[in-house]
């Protein structure tokens, strides 16, 4: 008989898999819920011009594993796509561009409709639809209509020579809960309103501060520490906080002072952490303008206000009528302190934005009783609750060929004047020049500068007067509608992050137009 | 992403004319921003084929760089990396597929752009910057640089600020720079001695604080403490491999299942596999999308430098363009000044705060973390002794006993210069102007 010999083993643990490894570097930024909404969409790109920032667009989605996509492109290729897109080879020549475009992005049988209209009405509804210009008058208006009807956001793209625009038309309002506030920004910890369990915790581990061990008190998280010299503080100042720039300043020498020099260090990390926090976490709760704007927002369609984000923000904002304070987020920064205290104390936090979001939970759940609420989805807004954001809020439509040209006239108007004194006021010209004269090129493959000029007077009468546009109309009409490479890839990697962060719902996308300068390299964000 | 197939190439039939066309129409005729002055329509076409471009770094931002170079009228372009294709690549590193991990970053790069864009040769170096000498340098008109180690940034930035000579004009490379991370990056150009260099704008890079080790040890709080406890404190202890390989599973999942261990004691929730690969390795997150911008950014300028067909980054006025995409998109492009104290370009001592009563050893770890300096294994010396010596052993004994002498006992004055060096800028001596901190 042979002995075996026993070995303890340590618990199996999976390591990530194939998938999981293949997209860890992306997984960091938008995790696993970000990269379902991805594979889930299905992506149309009508391409049309050169047809490079497409591409490029393209490219950017596919690599991180978006679902599906279809281009509709009528264009065959030519000897000068070789040039300019890296999607194309020589045996492409004479070939659909679309055909030989899909092959080399992806193994993919390209769409076999032969009209836009033929693809959009045999096609699984798309995610987001992409068009570039110059576009034909009767397409856009087909993607208008699609995009009315099935709620489609439409992303249009223009790039010619060293300029490019593009811009985003959402369907309607469109609110982020997972907005990725920078995680400086995010410390909500309540010194100026504890609740009772935060209260007898700081005054358990400070009742006896002064007769502390030079360890102890080393230890004694900075929480604790502003606890206790507030409570110090109200008792000389007739029960009130420090509220003002000076009180606070005033009280932060109070902590300061009460710092112990005499021991081996020189001095306390803890109380350097609690110094340091005054002017930022000694302050009353307070309505963030994003969260406020979602609060205040009228509804124009009955159906989005049944939706689970409209619902659960109504709750959200019972809670702060009631509380006059958000829920609690529930995360606590790190801070010297004893592994035990701290755990505790952030326990407590915890504790107290599971209440919290339960609270909310039941008041969405009086609200639409007949729905059912994701607590998963309460928990989300909760924590994020401060940096909610709604985009599109006043629902523009950002489309040329619709929008309103007043609304476009008085941005215009605005920003020249702006331009007039940017010398003084040190910022960054305009660049709506550019635009315009992209947008005036819209609908032709190429223009002269004077009619570039003669088709922005139609928005702008001055147009010929100003400089600025008479030089973006001679940059545009110098390329002749060509595409700089360089300038479409990088187009094309921003449209894909907006894309990305419309699909995923995460991060905050652009509100609604970015001109980009390839000459002053440099971008600038509009609404139009 | 499927792999893409690439079809036989037939013979060339095309003309160059068509094949360029678009870039013709921008690089061959002036815009209103074109200075006639160092322009010529008819020349840049020639120029620019003759040119040869180093590209550092064939990874992300590598890959969008050759693509980028070789659709802007480019033809000799040289890559360097000494890396190898890994899974975790393939979500943006768009030449490469299932099939290629394993080999050379570099020659499969290079390889795949030659074939898609004919006329364009790319010759890979699968090797380290650090393995050519300043004459491999000199035969390029252009550097750019897609990296994510702040190290090499700064080796090759001094090799290639050193190899300036006054007299000879092709002796300044201007380095054009980009780097991302997530939904940002950022991209420079660095024209050596005439304007501010990768050194000067070293404290944009500070190195992320260490936790205390006392921290580690003792008391942890949170995930990533477990995590650095288990790699800096009981990898040494138990030594379960001759050497920890970050890219081997099973080393990470070693101290993945020590930090579990260590978090469970302390109830410290968080510890995953992925957090504890990303704090031992540092990872970045990394997305095709701000790779693309960041590389096109950074190969717009270089041609722009090359063609002269508009104005670039770099002179006179704004050098750096700083991208953020997290909320909306924001670009912040602006000058980044030269700095008199760079230790690389400048010729005054930058000024060091230290405290006279510190032991030589605490000035000497001091460098590692000073945002301005971010020296691993610095060596010292005073204008009259040499006060610390890494290397060779011999000295390094003969120095160790200064360690624990403090600054005062060492002899130093206040307002004296040190001269440091560190084995990853053999060519650079910083200089540093020791000032004291007042007693109070
Ligand atoms: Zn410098």
């Amino acid at each position: 008989m042979t002995e075996v010999v026993m070995r303890q083993t340590p618990p199996i643990l999976h390591g990530p898999s194939e998938k999981e490894r293949k997209y860890d570097r992306q997984l960091r930024l938008w995790a696993a819920s970000g990269q379902a909404a991805l594979e889930s969409a299905n992506i149309l790109l009508v391409n049309s011009g050169a047809g490079t920032v497409g591409i490029e667009t393209l490219k950017n989605l596919v690599l991180p594993g978006i679902g599906r996509f279809a281009i509709y492109d009528e264009a065959v290729v030519e000897e000068a796509d070789l040039g300019v897109n890296f999607f194309i080879d020589e045996s492409g020549l004479g070939k659909p561009r679309s055909q030989c475009v899909t092959e080399l992005i992806l193994e993919l049988n390209p769409e076999g409709e032969s009209t836009l209209e033929a693809l959009l009405a045999t096609s699984p509804i798309f995610t987001i639809i992409v068009f570039t210009y110059p576009a034909r008058a009767e397409h856009t208006s087909l993607l208008q209509e699609y995009s009315k009807q099935h709620k489609t956001p439409l992303v249009a793209i223009h790039s010619a020579g060293f300029y490019s625009y593009f811009q985003i038309q959402l369907p309607g309002a469109f609110p982020i809960v997972d907005t990725h506030p920078e995680e400086t920004a995010t410390t909500d910890i309540r010194l100026l309103t504890p609740w009772p369990e935060l209260s007898e915790f700081a005054k358990e581990l400070t009742k006896d501060i002064d007769n502390l061990d030079n360890h102890e008190h080393g230890h004694l998280p900075f929480v604790a520490i502003l606890l206790h010299y507030l409570e110090q503080w109200r008792e000389t100042h007739s029960g009130s906080n420090p509220s003002t720039y000076k009180e606070k300043i005033e009280f932060r020498r109070l902590v300061q002072g009460a710092t112990r020099t005499n021991n081996p260090e020189g001095g306390e990390e803890n109380f350097e952490e609690a110094v340091a926090a005054v002017l930022k976490t000694v302050t009353a709760p307070s309505l963030p303008s994003g969260l406020r704007e979602v609060f205040e927002y009228k509804h124009s369609d009955p159906n989005e206000q049944m939706s689970g984000f409209w619902i659960i923000a109504d709750a959200v904002k019972t809670f702060y009528a009631k509380h006059k304070c958000l829920p609690l987020p529930g995360s606590v920064p790190d801070m010297k302190a004893q592994s035990k205290v701290y755990i505790q104390l952030q326990n407590i936090y915890k504790k107290k934005a599971r209440q919290d979001a339960a609270e909310v939970l039941k008041t969405a759940q009086e609200i639409a009783p007949d729905r059912d609420i994701d607590a998963a989805e309460v928990e989300l807004f909760c924590k994020n609750a401060a940096f909610v954001k709604l985009i599109n809020a006043t629902g523009g439509t950002g489309d040329r060929d619709t929008s309103n040209t007043d609304r476009l006239k008085t941005v215009i108007a605005q920003e020249l004047e702006n331009d007039e004194n940017a010398e003084v006021t040190m910022t960054p010209l305009s660049l709506l020049p550019i635009y315009l004269a992209l947008q005036a090129t819209g609908r032709v493959a190429s223009a002269s500068a004077d009619e570039i000029l003669a088709e922005v007077a139609k928005t702008v009468p001055e147009a010929s007067q100003n400089e600025r546009i008479r030089n973006a109309a001679q940059e545009v009409a110098r390329a002749e509608g060509g595409e700089l490479h360089n300038i479409s890839a990088l187009t094309g990697g921003m449209v894909a992050q907006e894309m990305i962060k419309i699909i995923t719902k995460q991060y905050i996308p652009i509100d609604n137009t970015c001109i980009f300068d390839g000459i002053s390299s440099r971008c600038q964000v509009v609404r139009l | 992403m499927a792999s893409a197939d690439v079809h036989p190439a037939s013979e060339p039939a095309r003309c160059v004319f068509l094949f360029r066309r678009h870039l013709d129409r921008i690089r061959t005729r002036a815009g209103p921003f074109t200075d006639p002055d160092s322009f010529s329509g008819e020349a840049v076409a020639g120029a620019m084929e003759t040119m040869k471009i180093l590209v550092i770094g064939a990874g992300g931002l590598g890959c969008e760089l050759l693509k980028n170079l070789a659709l802007s009228g480019f033809k000799d372009i040289h890559v360097i990396d000494m890396d190898t294709i890994d899974i975790s690549n393939l979500n943006r590193q768009f030449l490469f597929r299932q099939s290629d991990v394993g080999s050379f970053k570099a020659e499969v790069a290079a390889k795949f752009v030659e074939k898609r864009v004919k006329g364009v040769k790319i010759t890979p170096h699968n090797c380290r910057i650090q393995d050519f000498d300043e004459d491999f340098y000199m035969q390029f008109q252009l550097v750019v640089c897609g990296l994510d180690s702040i190290e090499a940034r700064r080796w090759i930035n001094a090799t290639l600020v050193n190899m300036v000579n006054e007299d000879v004009e092709d002796s300044y490379k201007p380095l054009i720079d980009g780097g991302t991370e997530g939904f940002k990056g950022q991209a420079r150009v660095i024209l050596p001695t005439v304007t501010s260099c990768i050194e000067c704008q070293l404290d944009m890079h500070a190195p992320r604080a260490a936790v205390p080790l006392c921290t580690l040890a003792s008391i942890p709080r949170q995930p990533e403490h477990c995590i650095e406890w288990a790699h800096v404190i009981a990898w040494d202890q138990e030594k379960p491999f001759p050497s920890l390989d970050k890219d081997d599973p099973e080393h990470i999942t070693w101290l993945y299942q020590k930090a579990l261990l260590r978090a469970h004691e302390f109830n410290i929730p968080g510890v995953t596999y992925s957090l504890t690969q990303g704090v031992v390795k540092n990872i970045i997150p990394a997305i095709a999308a701000t790779n693309s911008v960041i590389a096109a950014a950074c190969c717009n300028e270089v041609f722009k430098i090359a063609s002269n067909c508009a104005p670039f980054l770099g002179y006179p006025d704004n050098n750096y363009m700083m991208y953020s995409g997290n909320d909306s998109i924001y670009t912040y492009t602006f000058k980044h000044e030269k700095k008199d104290d760079c230790p690389v370009c400048g010729n005054l001592a930058r000024k060091l705060d230290v405290d006279p009563t510190w032991t030589l050893r605490e000035l000497v770890e001091s460098f590692a973390v000073r945002p301005e300096a971010q020296l691993k294994k610095p060596s010292i010396r005073a204008q009259f002794k040499t006060l610390y010596m890494q290397s060779p052993a011999s000295l390094e004994e003969q120095t160790r006993p200064n360690l624990d002498k403090t600054l005062t006992e060492l002899g130093l004055t206040d307002g004296e210069e040190i001269g440091v060096t560190d084995p990853a800028f053999a060519t650079v001596s910083f200089k540093f102007k020791l000032k004291f901190k007042q007693s109070d």
